[in-house]
């Protein structure tokens, strides 16, 4: 009996032992950030997708892709260079940069405060140099959490430094975007500024004749993507991410109708003409790895 | 003109109120045939200097519902007063004419210029044409086909911008808005010409910024200028979007909160009662601003200007090192 009674205690009291990703269609309009729980050994995670129940490392070990459906959960900024980039060859730009309160805008200094403590990154860009597969380049990988990986001054700064080292340096440009907050609101119109900063920038890089690949990850929205993002000489973004001008919900509500299914979804933009290739995260490092040896000036041609 | 004729800024209303007083002493007046010329001149008096007192203390959204007034001068209107031979070019050559965006040459005083700027419309059905001057991708894509065509010919343009934002529907994503935007934004950064861009009305975010980059940035005295509209804002920090005025206040949108960040260059004053009261006299002050400006720029040789253009841009934004 006693037995039997805890046996019925645990079924519906004992604590999950799996934390439940919801799929950004179940979330609404703007998907919340569900996939980014903490993954503390043990722990079981439930694709939001297809609801499989995934064990943490097998999900480390695909990426942070569903191993049954293909769905792609969001990473942070350290997770995509560990994955992207060649092991020991990440230099940091630039990790110094803090944002302030020029507009004295209520809560900024709070929130900033607390995308500091939730990241550990100082801003919601990293930028730096680094290999893949050996082939040397300049980066810019944002980070959706912090503040929804959204353009502030810094961010701004921070890409537009990226563009000029590479413009400099003759080292082609990887940008992994996922700026879903588009220019940062709290920075007013000093964030809508990045977006002309950031862009003149890369207009200099583009005339020196540098490669510039522009990755855009979920979501990436709004000043964000109406900047440098969208104007890569090659534009890959992963499945399923939401990518596009104006958010959803605003759309939603000038034009008051439904929209339609897949809408300004990955696969939506490339039947659209919007970007060049949809590719699976897996097979991401070896694209970037081949755009990258294919642009460069001493080996055009592939070699058995 | 519908109801356009009877819009009424809130903080008017004393005004109105003023206005009425006085429309009805000198009917009186006539009915009996008194002489009340006295009362009514104290009562302009009164009017006039409260008018004055209103538009000294504007709040930042106050200045948001003028620049927002319907009357206020539209660009064709601003066209038509400071320009002249003004010749409409059309179109894309992508995918359609874009009727919220329009571009075309005309004469700056003598000096042959391109003139780029979104439209909006007069009344309700013109508005509809217009897509109340919210353009689509291929807007930007006409305005930048322009620019382009005027750096060819080494023109200089002059791009004023009135725009709510560029337009959020399935088509423009579809069209590609935002590489529309991004696109010409990159480009007006390097085209070898001068580039002046005012700000007549409503800088709506990236919207206004896809025509908006320039050598010199002037704004007229109650335009303004946000990364996002006032109501998206408060609906954003508040969940409430009639919480647009605590939001206009937050966001440092007037032409004087930007000209301390060093965003705009210059302020274009406007007559008493904004620019929908005198657009002649608001037109002359552009006109005047656009010259003076442009005389100087002129000077500037091609490869120095981008230069200096880069370097305007370069140094916007406030951190820490």
């Amino acid at each position: 009996m006693r037995c039997a009674d805890k046996m019925w205690k645990d079924l519906f009291k004992a604590k999950p032992r799996y934390v439940t990703v919801k799929h950004p269609r179940e979330t609404g309009l703007r998907p919340e950030q569900a996939e980014r729980k903490e993954l503390p050994d043990g722990l079981w995670v439930k694709c939001g997708s297809c609801r499989q129940i995934i064990y943490h490392k097998d999900l480390e070990s695909h990426l942070k892709v569903c191993p049954k459906c293909g769905y792609h959960m969001r990473l942070t900024a350290g997770e995509r260079i560990a994955q992207l980039f060649d092991a020991g060859s990440v230099e940091e730009f630039d990790s110094g940069l803090t944002s302030r309160n020029p507009l004295s805008f209520p809560d900024y200094d709070q929130k900033l405060q607390n995308a500091r403590e939730k990241t550990g990154l100082n801003e919601g860009v990293i930028t730096g140099t680094a290999t893949v597969e050996g082939n040397p380049c300049t980066f810019a990988v944002m980070d959706f959490g912090f503040m929804g990986g959204s353009m502030g001054s810094v961010v701004g700064e921070k890409v537009s430094r990226a563009f000029e080292y590479a413009a400099e340096h003759h080292r082609p440009i990887v940008v992994v975007s996922a700026g879903g907050g588009g220019a940062r609101m709290q920075e007013g119109i000093l964030s809508l500024m990045q977006m002309a900063k950031t862009c003149q920038a890369l207009n200099r890089l583009h005339a020196q004749g540098i490669l510039y690949i522009s990755v855009l990850t979920d979501p990436t929205m709004g000043g964000v993507f109406a900047s440098f993002a969208s104007l890569g000489d090659v534009v890959i973004a992963e499945p399923g991410a939401l990518i596009g001008f104006a958010g959803p919900r605003v759309i939603q509500q000038t034009i008051r109708q439904t929209l339609p299914p897949g809408f300004q979804r990955a696969e939506f933009l490339l039947e659209h003409g919007i970007i060049d290739l949809i590719v699976n995260r897996k097979k991401l490092r070896e694209t970037v790895a081949y755009l990258l040896r294919f642009h460069r000036k001493e080996g055009g041609t592939v070699r058995g | 003109m519908g109801n356009h004729n009877n819009f009424i800024m809130e903080f008017e209303r004393p005004l109105l109120e003023l206005e009425r007083q006085i429309k009805e002493i000198k009917i009186f007046a006539a009915e009996k045939d008194i002489d009340m010329s006295e009362e009514i001149s104290r009562l302009e008096q009164k009017k006039e200097a409260l008018r004055e007192k209103i538009y000294r203390e504007l709040t930042p959204w106050q200045k948001v519902q003028i620049a927002r007034h319907p009357k206020r001068p539209t660009f064709l209107e601003f066209v038509e007063m400071i320009f002249s031979d003004f010749l409409e070019l059309h179109g894309d050559r992508l995918y359609r004419d874009d009727p919220a965006m329009v571009g075309g040459l005309a004469y700056l005083e003598g000096i042959p210029v391109t003139v780029v700027g979104q439209q909006k419309g007069r009344d309700t059905k013109e508005n509809i044409y217009r897509n109340f001057g919210m353009p689509h991708p291929e807007g930007y894509r006409k305005a930048l086909r322009l620019m382009k065509q005027a750096a060819k010919f080494k023109r200089p343009i002059i791009s004023m911008i009135d725009v709510v934002g560029a337009y959020p529907g399935i088509e423009a994503e579809e069209r590609g808005q935002g590489e529309a935007v991004a696109r010409s934004i990159m480009e007006m950064a390097a085209l070898e010409t001068p580039i002046i861009v005012v700000i007549t009305g409503e800088g709506g975010s990236g919207g206004a910024l896809g025509i908006g980059v320039g050598d010199r940035i002037l704004m007229l005295e109650h335009a303004y200028y946000s990364v996002i509209s006032p109501e998206g804002c408060a609906s954003i920090l508040w969940k409430d979007a009639s919480k647009a005025p605590q939001a206009v206040e937050a966001l440092r949108v007037t032409a004087e909160d930007l000209m301390k960040f060093q965003v705009i260059d210059e302020i274009i004053p406007e007559p008493l009662g904004g620019a929908h009261r005198d657009p002649n006299k608001t037109a002359e002050a552009i006109k005047e601003a656009l010259l003076r400006n442009l005389t100087s720029l002129m000077e500037i040789p091609p490869e120095r200007l981008k230069e200096e253009r880069y370097n305007k841009y370069r140094k916007i934004g406030i951190f820490n090192e």
